[in-house]
């Protein structure tokens, strides 16, 4: 279901608490780079993520909030298929990006995860060099015609990821040898290597140190002026630096939605309020 | 301060004293185990060794020996075949009949030539094929002892034994004596015993087609058991559907693991012998039966080394796109690799070791010649110990405790390799 883009604001925020539940707030954009609507997963027994609609822009960066098991991560993941890694998960509803229904049965997942990349909690670079970590994006996709644009592909990658001036000298070391900030920023480099058009990022600063955090955060604004950026956080602070619109999760629910600035002065739902406010969480 | 309240640390110390004595306890029993099993491991060694190390030197006599024509019977031909059928025998019963000419009775005689071990003859075959321009000459030559006088050089007989309860009288004690005090008699590295088949003659017999037909046997496993294995785990591993079908195979493939290999030789008799018509007492069959009794161990192995790279490895993999081929192929299996080759390699010990699987396919015959091929007629390492161990020979005893020497050599050398393939690639994340 794809709400008429055409129809009057006020009008449209009726169409949306008619159609998509509980959920408080604008969850469409202008324009839409993804949109999800009424998406369901089940692990098993357990329903992880209920009915949950959302629209992430174009060159936003959009964050996904809540207390811990409320299926932020879940529901990230749904957004490139990685759940389909795991056995027991069943996803229903819609997904489109630019358009396209991404759990159409013909959609090829490669593709898909090579447009919408991901960051992990942990930094897990490959076990190889720093240069063969990069390179292997365009590697697998054959996206340097030369051994000279895969080195651009990678310096620039590296250079968009503020870590080139560290490595820049040592490219044949292994990259597990970095420490763990660089290391995930190397993991980002690597995800920009094949320059997808969304980038997912679940908790990346969660093992990270303050100042590797505060790299990683203004890392993240530089990126929003090409890529869209969807960021699961613990960190409240976090995502009121980085992003320019907040999603609260509560219990597989999307309970809220909307401006940054907006959710965190002046909350709508008590949940959310509950949560900003730290009642619990 | 008598009557101040107990205390949680009164308690905890009150326990203390008890609960140390249980942990020293526990240790000094594991301790006595571990003392245990290296006394055991020392017992089998030392009676081993002890046993079998004199058979790495054989005795040799040396004598003079003159390639006489006439004595050969080969006239002026020096041809190939006059060569081969001459009678070299007679050369060495004249250089003994020069030595001891005071023995003239026909039986003594007959002892006399006995001395000097049945090969004798055709290593002077051997030198003279080699080099047909020796005959008329003279040559001292150091030629193998039988293994009865072998074996009184080595101290193995009894002289204070009354003399019908020996195997060698005391007239030819007295002779190796006389030839002990000449200088002629010498105890030389055992080559024969690493190059040489088996024989009846024990100075004669060697591991060498032995080690030759588990070699064979070993590289046929290998190379069947490993890619069979690896590609059976990654597919269980990464690929297959988890549902009731794969469990069942997973669950034979464990209680494979487990079935007794004579059970494997019983099949490898009746399939690759009875209905698909291959040669009895192969190195092949042999080692297409080793390789049906190491495949679940390989897998097994394999699987665990899978399961244990790190799901984010994989994660990263497919977060930029890389397909489930590319995703095992450039980054789990190269983690993977060195616990699947430990596990191979302890496979492939286990197979060397493997003798009762080889009894049900005839590797057990008796093969003097080393096979040249994976279809000859062959033995095995540990068959030819088997077999050693059943002949009466005292000489016997000892070349069996040396196979034992090898065959141990060879399997800890292979679970040394193992250790440091392990060490070597150690976690690298």
């Amino acid at each position: 279901m794809i709400v008429e883009r055409t129809a009057p604001a006020e009008e449209m925020f009726q169409v949306i608490h008619a159609n998509f539940g509980s959920t408080v707030g604008d969850l469409t954009v202008a324009e839409p780079r993804m949109t999800a609507r009424n998406v369901n997963v089940h692990y098993a027994d357990k329903h992880a993520i209920i009915d949950v609609s959302l629209d992430i822009g174009c060159h936003e960066v959009i964050a996904l909030i809540g207390p811990s098991g409320c299926g932020k991560s879940t529901f990230l993941r749904c957004l490139n298929r990685m759940n389909d890694t795991i056995e027991s998960c069943r996803v229903s509803g819609e997904i489109r990006l630019d358009g396209q229904d991404i759990y159409d049965k013909n959609l090829d997942v490669v593709p898909l995860r090579a447009r919408v990349g991901m960051v992990f909690q942990k930094p897990n670079p490959f076990p190889k060099s720093i240069y063969d970590n990069v390179a292997y994006g365009p590697r697998i996709h054959g996206l340097a015609e030369s051994q000279t644009a895969l080195d651009e592909m990678v310096e620039d990658s590296l250079r968009r990821a503020g870590l080139w001036d560290e490595v820049k000298d040592r490219l044949q070391q292994p990259g597990t040898g970095l420490s763990g900030g660089q290391q995930q920023r190397l993991c980002i480099a690597r995800t920009i290597a094949v320059s997808p058009e969304v980038i997912l990022m679940d908790e990346p600063c969660s093992a990270l140190d303050p100042i590797a955090t505060a790299k990683i955060e203004e890392l993240i604004d530089e990126l929003r002026q090409n890529f869209t950026i969807a960021i699961v956080t613990h960190s409240m602070q976090q995502a009121a630096r980085v992003s320019q619109r907040t999603g609260y999760f509560h219990l597989g629910r999307l309970i809220e939605v909307g401006k940054t600035d907006e959710i965190f002065t002046n909350p709508q739902h008590k949940l959310t309020e509950d949560y900003i406010t730290g009642r619990f969480g | 301060m008598a009557d101040r309240p107990i205390t949680t640390l009164d308690k905890v110390n009150a326990s203390l004293a008890r609960r140390y004595a249980k942990e020293r306890r526990f240790r000094r029993a594991g301790l006595m185990a571990i003392a245990t099993g290296l006394l055991f491991v020392l017992l089998l060694f030392t009676s081993i060794i002890s046993n079998g190390y004199s058979a790495f030197w054989q005795t040799h006599v040396k004598l003079d020996i003159t390639f006489n024509a006439e004595q050969l019977g080969i006239g002026d031909a020096r041809d190939f075949e006059t060569l081969s059928s001459a009678d070299y025998a007679a050369l060495i019963r004249t250089s003994l009949k020069k030595i001891f000419p005071e023995v003239r009775d026909r039986k003594e005689r007959r002892k006399l030539y006995k001395m000097i071990s049945t090969g004798a003859p055709l290593l002077l075959r051997e030198i003279l094929i080699s080099d047909p321009t020796l005959v008329g000459s003279h040559h001292a030559i150091w030629l193998p002892a039988d293994d009865d006088i072998d074996m009184l050089v080595k101290g193995q007989i009894d002289r204070t034994q009354p003399e019908d309860a020996r195997r060698l009288n005391n007239q030819v004690i007295g002779w190796v004596d006389r030839l002990t005090e000449n200088g002629v008699v010498e105890q030389q590295f055992n080559t024969t015993f690493f190059t040489a088949g088996d024989s009846r003659e024990p100075e004669l017999a060697g591991i060498g087609g032995a080690i030759t037909g588990s070699l064979y046997a070993l590289l046929v496993t290998l190379l069947l058991a490993f890619p069979i294995g690896v590609a059976t785990a990654i597919y269980l591993e990464e690929f297959a559907p988890k549902n009731r079908w794969t469990d069942l195979i997973e669950i034979n493939i464990n209680n494979l693991a487990a079935v007794p290999s004579i059970v494997f030789g019983l099949l490898g008799l009746a399939l690759f012998i009875n209905i698909v018509g291959l040669p009895r007492s192969a190195p092949l069959v042999g080692g297409l039966v080793l390789t049906l009794m190491t495949l679940p161990t390989i897998i097994i192995a394999s699987r665990a080394a899978l399961k244990s790279v790190p799901p984010s490895i994989r994660e990263a993999a497919m977060g930029i796109g890389a397909s489930k081929m590319q995703t095992v192929f450039h980054h789990v299996l190269p983690q993977a690799l060195p616990g699947m080759l430990t596990g191979t390699i302890i496979g492939m010990a286990q197979a060397l070791g493997e003798t009762a699987p080889l009894l049900m396919i005839g590797m057990v015959a008796f093969v003097v010649d080393i096979p040249g091929g994976p279809l000859d007629p062959s033995t095995a390492l540990p068959v030819q110990i088997f077999l050693w161990a059943d002949s009466p020979e005292r000489a016997f005893v000892e070349r069996t405790s040396a196979a034992i020497m090898v065959l141990l050599a060879f399997l800890i050398s292979m679970n040394l390799l193992a250790v440091l393939l392990r060490k070597k690639f150690e976690r690298r994340w």
